[in-house]
């Protein structure tokens, strides 16, 4: 009989968060980019909800609700500026909008 | 005995969909992909007794940021192919062992980890049941200010994307 405990969660969470690290840092398309962003939050809400368990505290699922509004908001955001990019160049690559460097 | 069929299922279904996120070649792919682990996340939330969080996961997630996802594929088109040639040396090499790191360490921490730092460990034997109302009464107390101040920040991004999405490249506004 092997209990599931919240360092299970928290595993599969370090899962998660690492799979969208690897895909913000190789893919090129923004939108891509943005759902491993996605993914990534997701990820630290499966950890606030373990540890709020471990602890006993609901505070854990307060801050998923925070989480998940600023979430909602940056998707709203980056979309528009996603949308707004690409009616100017064409193009949704990342690679391609390299003119602000120095 | 049930929590560890549903942990290996569901845990299973939330690596593959995030896979198929990094992997997918066609957006829409990833975006479905990104929509199984968000559901299996909800499973996570109700097996964790935390009913509300899981609700809104799936109705604000997998239902409205999905969509809208979905939307603005189709909308810019998935027909071009991502360029995947590298400028960097060794990007790949690096990242992957970068998000090796990463999970090492968080997994150390996860598994580790005895949470006997926190002094109301204690009280720990039963878990918190997040009902509406239970979540409300700490959103409406404690966390009140933090909550007002959310209401800003999506009031502030709903102004911000008719800012940016709404003007023609060129500055006019779209006629009529």
């Amino acid at each position: 009989m092997i209990e599931v405990t919240a360092g299970w969660y928290m595993s599969l969470a370090a899962v998660l968060f690492s799979i969208g690290l690897l895909g913000i840092l190789v893919r090129r398309n923004a939108l891509i980019m943005f759902m491993c962003v996605e993914l990534m939050l997701n990820a630290v809400n499966l950890t606030f909800v373990a540890a709020g368990r471990a602890l006993g505290s609901l505070e854990g699922q307060v801050s998923v609700f925070f989480v998940l509004v600023v979430a909602a908001a940056e998707v709203v955001v980056g979309l528009a500026i996603i949308v707004a990019i690409f009616r100017r160049r064409e193009s949704a690559s990342v690679d391609e909008l390299s003119e602000l460097r120095g | 005995m049930i929590e560890l069929v549903i942990f290996i299922v569901m845990g299973a279904a939330a690596i593959g969909g995030a896979l198929a996120v990094i992997f997918a070649k066609n957006p829409v792919y990833g975006a479905l992909g990104l929509l199984g682990t968000l559901f299996s996340l909800g499973v996570f939330y109700v097996v964790n007794l935390a009913h509300l969080v899981a609700a809104v996961q799936v109705i604000v997630y997998a239902g409205a940021v999905l969509t809208l996802f979905l939307f603005v594929i189709m909308m810019i088109g998935v027909d071009k192919d991502e360029d995947t040639t590298e400028k960097l040396r060794f990007h790949r090499p690096l990242v992957g062992g970068l998000a090796v790191i990463t999970l090492a360490v968080g997994g150390a921490l996860a598994l580790g980890g005895r949470f006997d730092w926190v002094p109301t460990v204690a009280g720990a034997e039963t878990p918190p049941n997040g009902t509406v109302e239970a979540l409300a009464g700490r959103l409406f107390t404690d966390w009140v200010l933090a909550f007002e101040v959310t209401a800003l920040l999506l009031t502030i991004a709903a102004a911000g994307a008719v800012a940016l999405a709404y003007f023609k490249p060129d500055g006019s506004e779209p006629e009529e």
